[in-house]
């Protein structure tokens, strides 16, 4: 792992406001081509507010994002998203009302041109999602179900699938596996090291040392809204890692 | 992760399809009880029209509130839209200005109150869409009486009239002269099809339904819920201001009362049709229905001479009962 060309996504210096609290205070973070870099932090650290400036649902009160290389303002996630950066959100961000296929596509519906009309193509939304479930090994019943009628980590696939159905390069994760059953963990966990294999850079939040021992290169360690600590997995400790959480070095 | 582990009972299969088309059987019968009850009467060439002339402009207003009730909204205003959209109608009919004139005004002075709506909640945050049309209920409604003196205004030409009271001659198919279409059910059937299909096959409905639904998950996914809502509002104006065309043909007046308490029928007619007030959830046909069911009620009750307290009483208790349909329909047809 070279620190120079393959650098896809770089935030330097980052601070967020919110009125008088400071929730990020001069943050540094670095993701790199098929690597899988772990943010550990207390409750409160700033993982969640940093992963939200990174996918441009948060401005940043100072600092700037560099995206290959160049300089780049979000105005919204869909910016981000044409960046090629998803994000799996911790409430999943899922319409429980549409289907699974619909959620899939939600915001970049294909459409089909009926003379000046522009109206929705459900056929290709059946197609593609049922394809890319099939290649990530998601079964459901049918991509037309309600994801209102999935349970939590079946909800959890589906925003992964929704994350990586858009050729990303780099996958944001909120917790991926807080909300699953113990052997839906590994699937997460196999999905993820398939994503890094095919060179997206995945960053993950989480909270369970297996996890990130099991998927990340690197950790990184937020306290109080700074940079506290980051090294390479193999050059660090569990026990390390979680006296950085609370604030021990 | 198998999804496919239970096996679902028929009981549970069931369910999306009387979801979808149950409210559907509800009218059936309720045509055929009154078909029984009056024979001669209720399903004459004549009465059924007429109950197509009376749920006109009422079926323009629950379309729209139907609109925002899906983004987990409420527009409490529409029946003062559609008086004050009546009202400025007037006016400028009695300044003289020509028929196209006095056809647009209606429906840009909807538009233009709906996206005062729009622009309330969204811009200055209200903390439900109640507070700000609840404000606009009034505003409105005075505004109307401030441009009009408080007093009708009566007598439009032909032309304005014809949404609202057009007919058209079937007398080529062999028809009988009484037995024309009302040009206002022409209207509606265009209407309420323009706006299934801007609701189910285009992506800005799909969004309006995915706001409902999870307004973070419309966010995170890149749409702009506060530019939807706003359109939302404005296009519920919007039917408001048709509403108010086709209360101008069928009154031949504008009059201070207009649409008083419309707001609440269109608000039953969505909650009756299927709608849920948690968003989301409904269909234009279940509107449809639900405008239906209501017409025909008073119509029915109307034939056997009911008094009008227990029409109250009657449309009261469906609401109550397609309500408690719908809980049940959540606490069987969704896992948790």
């Amino acid at each position: 792992m070279s620190n120079g060309s393959n650098v896809i996504l770089e935030a330097r210096n980052i601070s967020k406001y919110f009125g008088t609290i400071t929730a990020l205070d001069n943050v540094q973070l670095t993701a790199r081509q098929g690597e899988c870099l772990g943010v550990v932090g207390d409750n409160g650290a700033g993982k969640s507010t940093l992963m939200k400036v990174l996918s441009g649902l948060y401005k940043p009160s100072l600092g700037s994002l560099f995206f290959n290389g160049k300089e780049k303002t979000l105005e919204s996630p869909r910016d981000s998203q044409k960046l090629g950066l998803e994000m799996v959100y911790q409430d999943l961000a899922l319409a429980g009302n549409l289907p699974i296929g619909e959620n899939i596509f939600l915001g970049r519906e294909p459409i089909k041109n009926y003379g000046f009309v522009k109206l929705l193509d459900y056929k290709k939304i059946k197609e593609l999602s049922e394809a890319h479930l099939d290649k990530l090994k998601i079964h459901v019943k049918s991509s037309e179900q309600k994801v209102e009628e999935l349970s939590g980590g079946q909800r959890q696939a589906i925003a992964i699938a929704r994350a990586t159905a858009f050729n990303s390069k780099i996958v944001i994760m909120d917790e991926p596996t807080a909300a699953l059953a113990i052997k839906e963990v590994s699937k997460v966990l196999d999905l993820i090291n398939n994503l890094k294999k095919i060179g997206v850079s995945v960053i993950i939040i989480s909270h369970r040392m297996d996890d990130i021992f099991a998927v990340c290169d690197r950790v990184m360690a937020l306290f109080q809204g700074t940079n506290f600590a980051e090294s390479k997995l193999t050059e660090t400790s569990r026990d390390e890692v979680i006296g950085w959480i609370m604030g021990k070095k | 992760m198998d999804l496919n582990k239970k096996k679902e009972s028929i009981f549970l299969k069931t369910i999306p399809y009387l979801d979808k088309y149950g409210i559907l059987i509800l009218l059936f019968l309720m045509v055929l009880a009154l078909h029984i009850m009056q024979p001669d009467v209720f399903l004459s060439w004549r009465n059924i029209t007429n109950i197509f002339k009376q749920i006109s402009w009422q079926s323009m207003l629950a379309l729209g509130v139907f609109m925002v009730i899906v983004t987990a909204g409420i527009d409490l205003s529409v029946g003062s839209i559609m008086m004050l959209s009546l009202m400025i109608l007037a006016v400028v009919a009695k300044a003289g200005m020509p028929w196209y004139v006095v056809i647009l005004v209606p429906l840009v002075v909807g538009f233009l109150c709906g996206m005062f709506n729009g622009l309330g909640i969204t811009i200055l945050r209200m903390p439900h869409p109640f507070i700000m049309t609840l404000g606009t209920l009034y505003i409105f409604r005075g505004a109307g009486n401030l441009i009009s003196g408080g007093v009708p205004i009566s007598g439009f030409t032909e032309e304005v009239r014809y949404v609202g009271h057009g007919r058209i001659d079937l007398t080529w198919i062999g028809l009988d002269e009484s037995q024309y279409l009302p040009v206002s059910l022409v209207l509606i059937a265009l209407i309420y099809f323009i706006f299934w299909i801007f609701l189910n096959h285009t992506r800005m409905g799909k969004w309006i339904y995915a706001i409902g639904g999870n307004p973070n998950a419309a966010r995170a996914a890149g749409i702009n819920v506060n530019k939807i809502l706003v359109i939302v509002y404005s296009l519920c104006g919007f039917l408001s201001g048709i509403g108010a065309l086709i209360l101008a043909g069928r009154a031949d007046s504008g009059y201070p009362n207009a649409g008083l308490q419309s707001e609440l029928d269109a608000i039953a007619a969505c909650i009756i049709g299927g709608a849920s007030f948690f968003g989301g959830r409904g269909t234009v046909l279940g509107v449809f229905a639900g405008v239906m069911i209501m017409g025909i009620l008073r119509n029915g009750l109307n034939l056997m001479d009911v008094s009008a307290f227990w029409q109250q009483v009657l449309i009261g208790s469906i609401i109550v009962i397609a309500v408690y349909i719908d809980v049940l329909r959540k606490d069987f047809g969704t896992r948790k």
